[in-house]
């Protein structure tokens, strides 16, 4: 049982993951991470891609919203900057997606540094608004998007989906080469953004969340770091757009409204916000809901047959009543709740 | 000159509802300080109300229109008492998602009931036209215009004379200095979220008579407050009337005269949005604050 911190060594201080039990878990969590493909069926494979996409998007937001304290509810146009950007360059140029998803990234975080320039003037309340106004704007580009050449929907060849030439479809199902390739973004992801919080630009970052006026007092320079975390949060944003226009092979801007920004704010709260690993059970979380409600509806629907009607009503009802209950009863989220699991146990019998 | 009388007149009848609308939200904020992200559904929930009293009830009209009022006035009040007070002293991005939760609740509790396809609306505005400056322009914009101004009159006057009125003053002036002075703020905050929903539900009804129908879409109207209440400055009242009449006027006029393939309408009250928050972020008549550390 562990009684305390007994650190000998400054590595050790600052290691990410200190103690042997920690260091476990991550490494059971990997060891199902690489066995679960192996058996699970297309419809989870699929399940764990949208979760895997979802969580580096929600990942992307957590930089911005739980570790700088910029509000934004622009994600949702940020994601359809890198993937209509992806999506250009693979079906106009045929690019490989192994070129166009670090471009589109790039390019996404270039788009938002520049929406983030309103954050010079405005904090909170009133970013959060400009944010809409970004996301209402972009979603106007795409709807009106000829200049573009969009039209309804982009649709993205499968042969631009290899890397290095390898083709998606060349081991098995797409689903679960893709597997390889979204899980593999996003363990890159946790490795860069749990360092990024130990960096010069990470520690800036929290010290403005927590007071930005005297994160200025101490040198912070306050527009540089919140530029630099919206082209941080943005990149990720781009990254999980452009993963989702190569894996879906089809995209058009209804994936990409403001209920798409929503869907992702509602994933760090429920998750916990300036938490990693909260940001990817907010991502499975809200991902999940969805489809065991779905699931169900297709157990009850036998007894009661209209049941499926209802179905997307009761999908939208669960989420709004998620978010709600969460902040009312657990605002700090999922990660607070499996804290709470561990201290139990950790201070068992003496849980006082 | 007529093109421009017709766009004048669904410009201010426009202007007006959304007036109406942004007024129950910058109520709410200058109570509590929420930002409330579901003022939208609560347009939805007046125009549906109505319909269920009017047309599926089939109570007499003016009967039904008050009765769907005073259950929206109940609706407003639920919503603070059961989702917003225990997220008092929360931070902003608590009390943001809250009401983002709460909007897509409501939109799923209305869409269950109601469905989504469009409805007819109970027909209770004039529906014939008549002339303005050689323009015909559709007598229901006039009765708009009409019962919205009624209704900011009726408010104003609440404000100056009631007894309520005027503790909601007090506690928008100084929380503290309110409860100090024996003012329950728990009560002005129901009021605040009652006379928001009633706003939201008159506009909401004038909104369903002008489409002629009633759908989901008429949350999106919800969306619009933000330009609004950012044009007029976030506490202000006069800002919410003056600013509601500038951005359904520009709306009206952009989606009239610039090429209807762009659908600039619906884009320009962002870009005014994003324009202000950079020049002047407290808007036309917001008040400044100094911070502090």
């Amino acid at each position: 049982m562990q009684s305390g911190t007994f650190h000998t060594t400054y590595a050790a201080d600052m290691a990410l993951r200190p103690y042997w039990p920690q260091r476990l878990r991550i490494a059971l969590v990997l060891v199902a991470v690489l066995v679960f493909p192996w058996f699970a069926d297309r419809y989870w494979l699929s399940l764990a891609n949208t979760i895997a996409i979802a969580a580096i998007g929600a990942i992307g937001l957590n930089i911005l919203v739980g570790y700088t304290g910029q509000i934004s509810i622009g994600q949702g146009g940020f994601l359809a900057v890198g993937a209509f950007s992806a999506g250009l360059m693979a079906a106009r140029l045929g690019m490989p997606m192994w070129i166009t998803v670090p471009i589109a990234s790039l390019f996404t975080a270039v788009v938002g540094a520049f929406f983030g320039l309103p954050s010079l003037r405005l904090k909170g309340l009133y970013l959060a608004i400009a944010t809409l106004a970004a996301q209402e704007i972009i979603t106007w580009v795409l709807t009106h998007g000829k200049l573009l050449g969009i039209g309804e929907s982009l649709s993205i060849p499968r042969e631009t989906s290899n890397i290095f030439g390898i083709s998606m479809t060349a081991i098995g199902n797409p689903d679960f080469a893709f597997y390889w390739v979204t899980v593999g973004c996003l363990i890159l992801t946790v490795i860069f953004v749990s360092n990024l919080f130990r960096s010069r630009a990470g520690r800036a970052f929290v010290a403005i969340r927590d007071q930005d006026i005297a994160a200025q007092v101490i040198g912070v320079d306050l527009f540089r770091y919140k530029l630099l975390a919206f082209a941080t949060s943005s990149f990720f944003a781009g990254l999980a757009g452009a993963l989702t226009a190569h894996y879906r092979g089809i995209i058009s801007w209804e994936r990409f409204t403001i209920d798409t920004s929503i869907l992702y704010l509602a994933m760090i709260i429920i998750g916990g916000l300036g938490s990693v690993s909260g940001s990817i059970y907010g991502a499975a979380f809200i991902t999940l809901l969805p489809a065991l409600l779905s699931n169900l509806a297709r157990l009850l629907s036998g007894a009661v047959p209209q049941i499926n009607s209802y179905l997307p009503y009761m999908q939208q009802g669960a989420f709004g009543l998620a978010i709600i209950l969460f902040l009312i009863f657990e605002p700090e989220g999922i990660v607070k709740m499996w804290r709470n699991v561990k201290d139990y146990f950790r201070l068992w019998p003496f849980s006082y | 000159m007529e093109k421009l009388v017709q766009l004048t007149m669904s410009g201010v009848a426009n202007g007006a509802i959304f007036a109406l609308v942004a007024l129950g939200f910058v109520l709410i904020y200058k109570s509590s300080d929420v930002i409330n992200f579901a003022q939208g559904e609560l347009l939805l929930i007046g125009a549906y109300l109505t319909y269920m009293t009017v047309e599926q009830i089939g109570i007499w009209w003016p009967a039904g229109v008050v009765v769907a009022v005073l259950l929206a006035a109940v609706v407003g009040v639920l919503i603070e008492a059961l989702v917003l007070r225990p997220l008092i002293g929360e931070p902003a991005i608590s009390v943001i998602m809250v009401t983002i939760g709460l909007s897509s609740l409501l939109r799923a509790i209305v869409g269950a009931i109601w469905g989504v396809t469009p409805r007819p609306a109970p027909q209770f505005l004039p529906r014939d036209t008549m002339t303005i400056f050689g323009a015909s322009v559709g007598v229901d914009k006039v009765w708009a215009i009409f019962l919205a101004l009624l209704l900011f009159a009726l408010l104003t006057l609440f404000f100056r004379f009631s007894r309520e009125g005027i503790a909601m003053r007090a506690v928008a002036d100084d929380q503290q200095a309110a409860l100090s002075m024996g003012i329950s703020v728990k009560r002005v905050w129901a009021v605040a979220w009652a006379i928001a929903a009633v706003t939201a539900a008159v506009g909401g009804i004038l909104l369903m008579s002008i489409f002629g129908g009633v759908s989901g879409s008429i949350a999106r109207v919800g969306l619009l407050v933000f330009p609004v209440v950012i044009l007029g400055g976030l506490d202000s009242i006069p800002g919410a009337i003056i600013g509601g009449l500038i951005i359904g006027l520009l709306q009206s006029y952009a989606g009239g005269y610039l090429p209807p393939e762009l659908g600039m309408g619906e884009v320009v009250p962002f870009i005014i949005l994003l324009l202000i928050l950079l020049v002047r972020p407290y808007g036309l008549f917001g008040q400044r604050f100094i911070e502090r550390v």
